[in-house]
C-alpha cells in the first residue's frame, strides 16, 4: 500500500498538476510550433528529393548520387546527434547567417534534416507505385516529363503514402521533445526543470498526456484513411 | 502521293529480343491500317516506335512529311499529332472523365479551362457519354472507360491514331460500342489510323490494308480480301485458322 501511494504522489500528485501545468503548456506550444514548421517544410524538401531521385538519364546521375547520399546519411544518423551537430556546431562555425541564430531555428533544422530523409524514402515509394503505363499515356498526350510527374503521377502517389507520411510526423511530433539537448525551451525541458524543483514528477506524466491527445487523433484518422482505401479496393476488386 | 507514315527498315530490339525486324510500312493519309498476328509478334512495339513511346534502333520512321527518328525532332510536338489508345485503356484514376479529357488541351496545347471544357463536352456528347463527365473512371464499365480515352486522345485534334488492341480488355458484350465508334471515326472524319487488333472480322471490314504480322516481320500486306480469304503465306494460313477455329473470324 505505502509504495502504490508513493507511485500516485510521484507522478499523480494533483498539487504537482496543477502547478506545473501552466509551464508545461507554454513549453508545449513550443513543440507545435517546431512540429508545424518542420512538418511544412519536410513535406516540400522531400518532394523535391524524392523527384531528384527519379530524375532519368545520364546528365542527372550527379543529383540523384547526392540525393542518395543524403538519405542515406539522415536516415542513419540518430536524432540526438544531428542535433547536436546542429545546434552546438552551427554556431560554433561563427559564421554569419548560420551560427547566430535561435535555439529552436536548430531544433527545427535538426528535425527536418532527419525527417526529410525519411520521409523522402515514403514519397519515392508512392512515385514508384504509380504504374508506368500512367506516365506512358500522359507523355502520348504531348505532356512533358514534368508535367506527366506534375498532374499525373505526383497526385496520384501522395495519396497512397498518406497513410506512412502521417506515422513519420506522429514520429517527427514525439521527436521534438528530444531537441530540448540542445537547450530549446520546449515541453520536456519545462517538465524536467519543475520535477528538479519540486522533486516530483507529475510534470513529465502531465507532458506525456500532451503528447498522447495529439497524437491519438491522428493515429485514428490514419487507420481511417487506410480503412476507406481498403474498401474502395475491395468494391474496385468485385 | 507520299505516305502520311513512313517505317523504312525498322528495327527494335529490347535487349537480346528482336521484336522488329526491318519492317517497311507505308500508310497513306485518310488509309486504315490494321496489323493482326499474334501476341508478341510486335505489332504493340510498332505502334510504340511511331510516336517515339519505344525509340527504334535502326531504320528511320516518317510521320507527316518530318523524320522523326533523327533525335531532333520535338518529341511532344509530335505526341499532339499522334493519338495512341491503349488496352487498358490507362485513363487518369484521380480525375474525373471531363478532367481526364481536358487536361492536355489545357496543359500541353494551353487552352483555358472554359474553352477546353466546352469541346471536352462537345466530344463526351458525340461518344454518349455527357452525363458521365464528372464521374470518375472507375464508375464506368470497360467499354465506357475505353470511349473516354478515345475521346481523350480526340481532344487533341491528332492527324493520326493509333489503336493498340482497344478491345482486348473488354467484356465481350462491351466489344461493339467502342467498334461502333471507331468506325465513326473513320467514316465521319476520315481519320488515319493504325490499328492492332485481334477482332479479325472488325478489321476485314473497315481497313484498306491488313498486315499480318509474325516475329517482328511484316510477313504480308495487302487488300483485307486478299489477306483473309487467298493468304499467300503459310504461317498467314496457320493464323487465320486458328482465328478462325476459336471461333473468332
Amino acid at each position: 500500500m505505502h509504495a502504490f501511494h508513493e507511485v500516485l504522489k510521484s507522478f499523480f500528485s494533483p498539487q504537482s498538476f496543477r502547478a506545473s501545468l501552466p509551464d508545461v503548456w507554454a513549453g508545449f506550444q513550443v513543440n507545435l510550433k517546431m512540429m508545424v514548421v518542420a512538418e511544412l517544410l519536410v513535406l516540400a524538401l522531400a518532394l523535391g528529393i524524392a523527384i531528384v531521385r527519379g530524375l532519368p538519364g545520364r546528365a542527372a546521375a550527379p543529383f540523384r548520387g547526392l540525393a542518395i547520399v543524403y538519405t542515406d546519411v539522415f536516415r542513419g544518423t540518430p536524432l540526438i546527434l544531428v542535433a547536436f551537430l546542429v545546434g552546438f556546431g552551427l554556431p560554433g562555425l561563427q559564421l554569419q547567417g548560420v551560427s547566430t541564430r535561435s535555439n529552436f531555428f536548430y531544433g527545427v533544422l535538426a528535425l527536418t534534416l532527419v525527417y526529410t530523409a525519411y520521409v523522402t524514402e515514403v514519397y519515392r515509394a508512392g512515385i514508384e507505385s504509380v504504374h508506368g503505363s500512367q506516365r506512358m499515356a500522359a507523355r502520348s498526350l504531348g505532356l512533358s516529363y514534368f508535367q506527366a510527374l506534375r498532374y499525373v503521377v505526383i497526385p496520384q502517389a501522395v495519396r497512397r503514402v498518406i497513410p506512412p507520411l502521417l506515422n513519420d510526423f506522429i514520429g517527427l511530433q514525439k521527436d521534438t521533445a528530444l531537441v530540448t539537448v540542445i537547450g530549446v525551451t520546449e515541453v520536456a525541458a519545462q517538465a524536467q526543470d519543475f520535477s528538479n524543483k519540486q522533486y516530483n514528477f507529475t510534470a513529465y506524466v502531465v507532458a506525456a498526456v500532451f503528447f498522447i491527445f495529439l497524437t491519438i487523433p491522428l493515429a485514428r484518422f490514419t487507420d481511417h484513411l487506410i480503412a476507406v482505401r481498403e474498401a474502395r479496393e475491395r468494391a474496385q476488386a468485385v | 502521293m507520299s505516305a502520311f507514315v513512313e517505317l523504312s527498315a525498322v528495327t527494335k530490339r529490347f535487349g537480346e529480343n528482336v521484336v522488329l525486324r526491318s519492317v517497311d510500312l507505308a500508310v497513306g493519309e485518310h488509309q486504315v491500317v490494321c496489323l493482326i498476328g499474334a501476341s508478341g509478334s510486335g505489332k504493340s512495339t510498332l505502334l510504340r516506335c511511331v510516336n517515339l513511346l519505344e525509340r527504334i534502333d535502326e531504320g528511320t520512321i516518317v510521320v507527316d512529311g518530318e523524320e522523326v527518328t533523327n533525335g531532333k525532332v520535338d518529341v511532344n510536338a509530335l505526341r499532339r499529332k499522334i493519338g495512341i489508345v491503349f488496352q487498358a485503356f490507362n485513363l487518369f484514376p484521380h480525375m474525373t472523365v471531363l478532367q481526364n479529357v481536358t487536361l492536355a488541351p489545357r496543359k500541353v496545347s494551353r487552352l483555358d479551362r472554359a474553352q477546353a471544357e466546352a469541346s471536352a463536352r462537345e466530344l463526351l456528347k458525340r461518344i454518349g457519354l455527357l452525363e458521365k463527365a464528372d464521374e470518375y473512371p472507375d464508375r464506368l464499365s470497360g467499354g465506357q472507360q475505353q470511349r473516354v480515352a478515345i475521346a481523350r486522345a480526340l481532344a487533341m485534334h491528332p492527324k493520326l491514331m493509333l489503336l493498340d488492341e482497344i478491345t482486348s480488355a473488354l467484356d465481350p458484350q462491351l466489344v461493339s460500342e467502342v467498334l461502333a465508334l471507331v468506325r465513326s471515326l473513320i467514316d465521319d472524319m476520315g481519320m488515319t489510323m493504325i490499328i492492332a487488333t485481334h477482332e479479325m472480322s472488325f478489321a476485314r471490314e473497315i481497313a484498306d490494308k491488313v498486315c499480318f504480322l509474325d516475329a517482328g516481320v511484316i510477313l504480308e500486306e495487302g487488300p483485307p480480301e486478299q489477306i483473309f480469304t487467298a493468304p499467300e503465306q503459310e504461317r498467314t494460313r496457320q493464323f487465320l485458322a486458328r482465328i478462325i477455329e476459336a471461333g473468332r473470324l
